[in-house]
């Protein structure tokens, strides 16, 4: 008698070794992938916060949407799928096995009768020498084949490749490898960001995770470059680097070239360029309105500076040669933005060849500052992605090991061949494990030298 | 000659074998379905040397490249990887009739990326600056184009399928002329097969490619997540085959539902989607 806990687990091992289960996960992971490729992930954009309605926004985060790769449900699919995978394998492979290690070696009427290549061969000869003969042909047409004898019958038989049958388990491990080798690039690896100035020294990077990993090394950037083809498009982005270990130069790590697919790596982690800026100063003369007191003012980058008179400035955009814009006005032209002490904001252009028109400005809001741009310097900083990945190798191994068994599981075949000599007839089967067709042609050229071979030999 | 020239040239090769295959279709004469075979062998032959020609002209400009970098020269080499793989199939197997279904995919292709799109050639932005770049897509397109070829294989299955069930014999006609239902499940499979493992390539060797360029091999990026949505309906069509009630209608339309995700993967996620993927900026 079986205890019903009994036939739970049996029923859960049944579900698991379903290929219609297989079928249903496949076709679903596919359905229910296609969400994760409408809906954005990771960072929300705000043109779709504000184009979708609130009580949306609340159910897709509830059910994971906007990082359904990761969401506990979708990685549960694929635990399903691997659970499913090694239970189909285990239930399948003891038969597999014993087809490759226990050949059935006699050809009886039973698998005769399996069998759709089958032939005869009449023959007058001896039955000692027929099988002595096609003893001989298998060994140089197929391969070398076993041969028993039952009751005065003679007993062939012969196989190739009979391991290829394995393959698709190489195909199936070779998945669960992958999800290995990804798991241990999660939980061992990192992904991270650097921004570095021209002359400058990183140390340290920050992760996806917003945290500062701290480097045992650092890194200097001697320069970064754009070069740029004839028609405007970008050709190169290009980082000099130089890697420094106690503040020394590492050698065969001196300005170490980094463009876009072709990164720099050093101890485990390695340096992608991926994006850069213009961090540089932008200078500014303010005065009074009868141009008194005049205070030389350096913004550099994004920073802002405040003015004699209390108010903050910051730079938004720049431009070394406003004439694009304004066909009447030349030379440099800087976008400020000014927070007076009140609280009041304003943005506005001011010039470097045009102080007249800074003047007016001024005079047109009341009281000054007047503020006059002088130009700006440029210095270039280069943003590197940082990864570490130790799992990657397992990745590749497993990607490598899919496409031989993908191969192996097409393109090969376990190909039988079995031989029954009694009384003067000679019966021949084969059998193919892919690929019928052209196995159909190769047994009946087979069949016919092997006829013509033992008509010569009488 | 320009390869601009070659290519026009090629469209309308494709047309005219296209049309002879509906001819022979029609007309069950056997020199037509040569002719339409020969014209396209003969149309495979001038898009072989234009697209050797357009790699020369872009090395002639100063800005050499594989003729593989935009739109217009990935749907260009579609079409030609579609007759390739046809031509193939033809040569081991002589089921001319299979012309009439593939053909159109082919020059469908040709005539979009000849009347609707840019065809200059522009220089390699740094991001496809990669020798990854000409095994990844050389992969993914023989893979898609065997896949349109099953699917062309499993329309004429489906058409079959319906004819055999609502006719008491054997229907006559154009129908008659396909080959028989097993042999068109059979191609299916094999077309199937060798698509498979092209597509795995092609996604490893994109997968190696963006570890190699930006230190992640797998991002879910649109374009990533539609090639696996991709390779799980073909996963699913291979075990569709070992699976009780599976076989036949069901592993056909399978096999037409992953050329379709095939070409949304292509084409649509480019057009509707957003990602790293910088093909859809070739296009107009
Ligand atoms: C839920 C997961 C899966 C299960 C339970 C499963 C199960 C099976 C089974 C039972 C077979 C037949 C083996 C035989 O003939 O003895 C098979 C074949 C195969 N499987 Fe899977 N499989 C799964 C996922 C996958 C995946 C993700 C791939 C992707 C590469 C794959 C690739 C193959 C291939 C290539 C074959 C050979 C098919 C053929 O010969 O036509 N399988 N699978």
């Amino acid at each position: 008698m079986t205890t019903p806990k009994k036939d739970f687990l049996h029923s859960l091992w049944d579900f698991f070794c379903s290929l219609k289960l297989t079928m249903f996960l496949l076709i679903f992971l596919a359905l229910i992938s296609i969400i994760g490729t409408v809906v954005p992930q990771g960072a929300i954009p705000e043109e779709y916060i504000a184009q979708t309605t609130p009580a949306k926004l609340k159910l897709y985060k509830t059910l994971g949407f906007f990082d359904m790769y990761h969401s506990w449900w979708f990685i549960l699919l694929l635990y399903m799928l691997t659970v499913n995978l090694v239970a189909c394998s285990f239930k399948r492979l003891p038969h597999i096995w014993k087809i490759i290690t226990e050949p059935v070696t006699l050809f009886s009427e039973g698998l005769e009768k399996s069998l759709t290549n089958v032939a005869s061969i009449k023959s007058r000869g001896e039955t000692a020498k027929l099988k002595e003969e096609a003893f001989a042909f298998l060994k140089a047409e197929f391969a070398e084949p076993a041969i028993s004898e039952v009751d005065g019958t003679w007993h062939l038989f012969a196989q190739k490749t009979p391991w290829c049958r394995l393959s698709v388990y190489f195909v199936h491990l070779s998945v669960i490898i992958i999800f290995i080798g990804s798991m241990i690039g999660s939980l061992f690896g990192f992904k991270g960001f650097v921004n570095i100035l021209e002359g400058e020294t990183a140390s340290s990077i920050m992760l996806r995770s917003e945290k500062e990993h701290k480097l045992d090394f650092s890194l200097r950037l001697e320069q970064f470059s754009v070069s740029k083809y004839a028609t405007g498009a970008p050709k190169e982005f290009k980082s000099i680097l130089t890697v420094l270990e106690n503040g020394k130069p590492v050698p065969g790590y001196e300005n170490a070239r980094v463009i876009v697919n072709d990164p720099l790596t050093y101890k485990g982690l390695t340096f992608y360029q991926s994006s850069y800026g213009n961090a540089g100063n932008y200078f500014f003369t303010v005065t009074d309105l009868d141009g008194k007191n005049p205070v030389s003012l350096t913004i550099s980058g994004e920073s802002s500076v405040t003015l004699p008179d209390g108010s903050s400035m910051h730079v938004t955009d720049s431009v070394k040669d406003v004439s694009a814009f304004a066909g009447d006005l030349s030379g440099p032209a800087a976008q400020v933005e000014l927070h007076t002490r009140n609280g009041k904001a304003e943005s506005f252009v001011v010039y470097a060849n045009h102080p007249e028109l800074n003047l007016q400005h001024a005079k047109n809001h009341g009281t000054g500052p007047v503020i006059h741009y002088k130009g700006s310097e440029e210095r270039m900083y280069t943003g590197l992605q940082v990864a570490k990945d130790p799992g990657v190798e397992i990745v590749w191994f497993g990607c490598i090991l899919m496409i031989i068994g993908v191969y192996a599981a097409f393109f090969m075949s376990h190909r039988r061949i079995w031989i029954r000599i009694q009384d003067g007839s000679v019966t021949v089967g084969g059998n193919a494990s892919k690929n019928q067709g052209a196995f159909q042609q190769y047994f009946d050229g087979l069949v016919e030298r092997l006829k013509s071979n033992l008509d010569k030999e009488r | 000659m320009t390869s601009s020239l070659l290519f026009n040239i090629t469209t309308f090769a494709y047309l005219i074998s296209m049309l002879a295959f509906f001819a022979f279709l029609a007309s069950r004469t056997k020199t037509i379905g040569t002719a339409a075979m020969l014209i396209a062998y003969a149309g495979l032959f001038a898009q072989t040397v234009a697209i050797g020609l357009r790699w020369k002209e872009s090395y002639d400009m100063g800005v050499g490249h594989a003729p593989l970098s935009n739109l217009y020269e990935s749907v260009v080499f579609f079409a030609w990887t579609i007759v390739l793989i046809y031509a193939l199939l033809d040569i081991k197997y002589k089921y001319r009739v299979i012309g009439a279904f593939v053909m159109p995919f082919a020059l469908l292709g040709m005539a979009w990326a000849q009347l609707g799109m840019n065809t200059g050639i522009e220089p390699l932005v740094p991001a496809l600056q990669s020798n990854w770049l000409l095994y990844h897509v050389i992969t993914c397109f023989l893979g898609y184009a065997a896949f349109a070829v099953a699917c062309g294989i499993s329309i004429m299955y489906l058409i079959k399928a319906v004819s055999e069930e609502t006719a008491e014999q054997s229907a006559g006609g154009l129908i008659g002329m396909f080959p028989p239902i097993k042999v068109l499940d059979d191609l299916n499979y094999r077309a199937i097969m060798v698509g498979f493992p092209l597509l795995t390539l092609g996604i490893i060797t994109g997968a190696a490619w963006a570890n190699y360029a930006w230190g992640t091999y797998w991002s879910w990026d649109p374009k990533e997540t539609w090639s696996l949505i991709v390779w799980f309906v073909y996963a699913a069509f291979l075990h569709a085959r070992i699976t009780k009630g599976w076989v036949g209608k069901r592993a056909a339309w399978l096999s037409i539902i992953g050329f379709a995700a095939t070409l949304f993967c292509y084409l649509g996620v480019n057009l509707f989607l957003s990602g790293l993927h910088s093909y859809g900026g070739g296009g107009k």
